[in-house]
């Protein structure tokens, strides 16, 4: 393949990923939030905003989306006289770039086995260093918070801003050292390889998911998830009964809309990563991707079923991220700084060291 | 007083590590949603406009104006419910009846709804059962702020007939 050939595939494929299923599930869960949350605390959610002003199956979904996507784009956008304009201006599309540079790496479906040569077709790129580009993109997105919140001169995003830098740096560090017992089990840092890792069986009836080899650490790595993409328990940066809205209280329209499709790509991205992580990713339990004679992968209906696959885990630890937030009280700043280095900081370590004396004795 | 002091309960091992009872939290949350999805027992919201809350007997809604039983006002504008209004929204001008037992009548009468506080005081004043805020109505929302000034006419639309005599015989 030429490196003509290799960019067109690439850019194929990052548009089928991002349009076809990241933006898809980022705009409807501006929706589903709201009814997810509404349904959860006894009440009814948005109804009102009707398609055609009828009454027939997804109407309210497909009209609110729509009222919504109208009522941000023509809505004034209004910049902070004393700040920053250019970066003012700049800064939502930061957070929304590094969502989207993240899915380079996601594999959504089987490529070749660990140690032999072939086409990645469910993945963009399958880059050497792997999940440490999804980390070091992931970190950029603070960059957006923080350059908003300085560029709009007011108090409020300010506070938002640096609570914003110092939550993702303390979470970060949950998440990497978590990050490498999984590296140290499935010996490899590309996310192709840990998902075939993962297809293995444990005492020939478990699966060796992330999560029967790593429990201490998908707990962990969860609630970091949930930090990083800075929602409810966690939501400090944008703490509206204290903050307005945190780094994003100067922007309006559809600046203001480009953060929270950033958020909300960021979830779909932390969902994505726990499943290929530690819910086996397109791996279905107890079936064997089919192989042809020469080792490579034999593709067919069952291809389908697994793309499937990561797609329901994938959305399933949506769901659980979401109903986490509707769930739990935020913290306080103390406490969510005392969680971070106090108790998850020391547990992440603990269980990297007690995984490398386990591997150390089975090897 | 005495400062009470409070016995906190010290938590158990399983609140203290957050899991046990994050689980639980996550259950009561994930049952509501679901058994929300599927049934409505549960729901509290009301369907304003279309649909509309009981309210109790004695809700102080809009002002209306009785008449008597030939169709006149009741209101013999003694300016007894101005006066005693704490809001200053009732604004009457009164005329000549031309009747030796009921001398005055409101020429205008005037609420400015914006204004009024519903703190029922005017119809506790009235002697003679002319205004009342028994209709369980609230104010429409309105584009101008003098639409919200409601007068004698509209008053007298939501009134009805009232035979109340001094002594409190009648209704």
């Amino acid at each position: 393949m030429s490196v003509g050939e290799a960019i067109l595939w690439a850019l194929v494929k990052f548009a089928a990923i991002v349009l076809g299923f990241v933006m898809l599930v980022a705009t409807v869960l501006t929706y589903l939030e709201r009814k997810q949350s509404a349904l959860t605390q006894n009440r009814v959610g948005p109804n009102r905003a009707l398609l055609f002003g009828k009454k027939f199956p997804l109407s309210a979904t497909i009209g609110q989306i729509l009222a919504d996507a109208v009522k941000v784009l023509v809505k004034e956008d209004w910049e902070p006289p004393r700040g920053n304009k250019w970066l003012h201006r700049i800064a939502p599309a930061l957070p929304l770039i590094a969502a989207l540079l993240v899915w380079l790496v996601i594999p959504f479906g089987p490529g070749p086995m660990p140690g032999t040569e072939g086409e990645h077709w469910f993945q963009i790129a399958n880059l050497d260093v792997g999940i440490l580009w999804v980390l070091a993109i992931s970190s950029l997105s603070v960059y957006g918070a923080v350059l908003g919140a300085w560029a709009s001169n007011s108090a409020f995003s300010m506070l938002g801003g640096l609570r914003t830098a110092a939550q993702m740096i303390s979470y970060e560090v949950t998440i990497g050292l978590n990050l490498v017992g999984i590296f140290m089990i499935f010996g490899s840092l590309q996310l192709n390889d840990i998902v075939w890792g993962q297809g293995e069986l444990l005492w020939g009836w478990l699966p060796k998911w992330g999560i029967f080899v790593q429990p201490l650490g998908f707990v962990l790595f969860i609630a970091a998830a949930v930090a990083e993409t800075k929602r409810a328990p966690f939501d400090l940066p944008e703490d509206e009964s204290v903050l307005v809205g945190g780094y994003f209280t100067e922007y309006s329209s559809m600046r203001f809309a480009l953060f929270s499709l950033g958020e909300f790509i960021g979830i779909v991205i932390m969902s994505a990563l726990t499943a290929c992580l530690f819910l086996g990713g397109w791996q279905i339990p107890w079936v064997d991707t089919p192989l042809n004679v020469d080792g490579s992968v034999a593709y067919g209906w069952l291809t389908v079923l697994q793309v499937l696959t990561m797609l329901v885990k994938t959305l399933f630890m949506v769901f659980l991220f979401q109903q986490i937030r509707w769930t739990f009280p935020r913290f306080r700043y103390d406490q969510l700084m005392k969680l971070g280095w106090v108790y998850m900081l020391p547990l992440a370590i603990a269980n990297l060291v007690i995984t490398a004396f386990v591997m150390y004795l089975t090897r | 007083m005495a400062t009470v002091q409070v016995k906190r309960r010290e938590l158990t091992f399983g609140e203290k590590i957050y899991l046990p009872e994050v689980l639980k939290g996550l259950k009561v949350t994930t049952r509501q949603l679901f058994k929300n999805l599927f049934t409505k027992k549960d729901i509290a919201t009301v369907q304003y406009p279309e649909v509309r809350r009981e309210y109790p007997d004695r809700f102080r809604g809009r002002h209306r104006l009785m008449h008597r039983e030939d169709g006149s006002v009741r209101c013999v504008a003694c300016m007894l419910c101005s006066t005693a209004c704490p809001a200053n929204c009732i604004h009457i001008v009164a005329g000549d009846r031309g009747d030796d037992t009921v001398e005055k009548y409101p020429v205008s009468f005037e609420i400015d709804l914006l204004v009024c506080i519903y703190c029922g005081f005017c119809e506790e004043a009235c002697p003679c059962d002319a205004i009342r805020m028994d209709t369980g109505r609230h104010p429409l929302p309105s584009f101008t702020r003098d639409k919200q000034r409601i007068r004698k006419i509209q008053l007298l639309q939501d009134g009805g007939p009232s035979i109340a005599v001094q002594g409190g015989k009648g209704t």
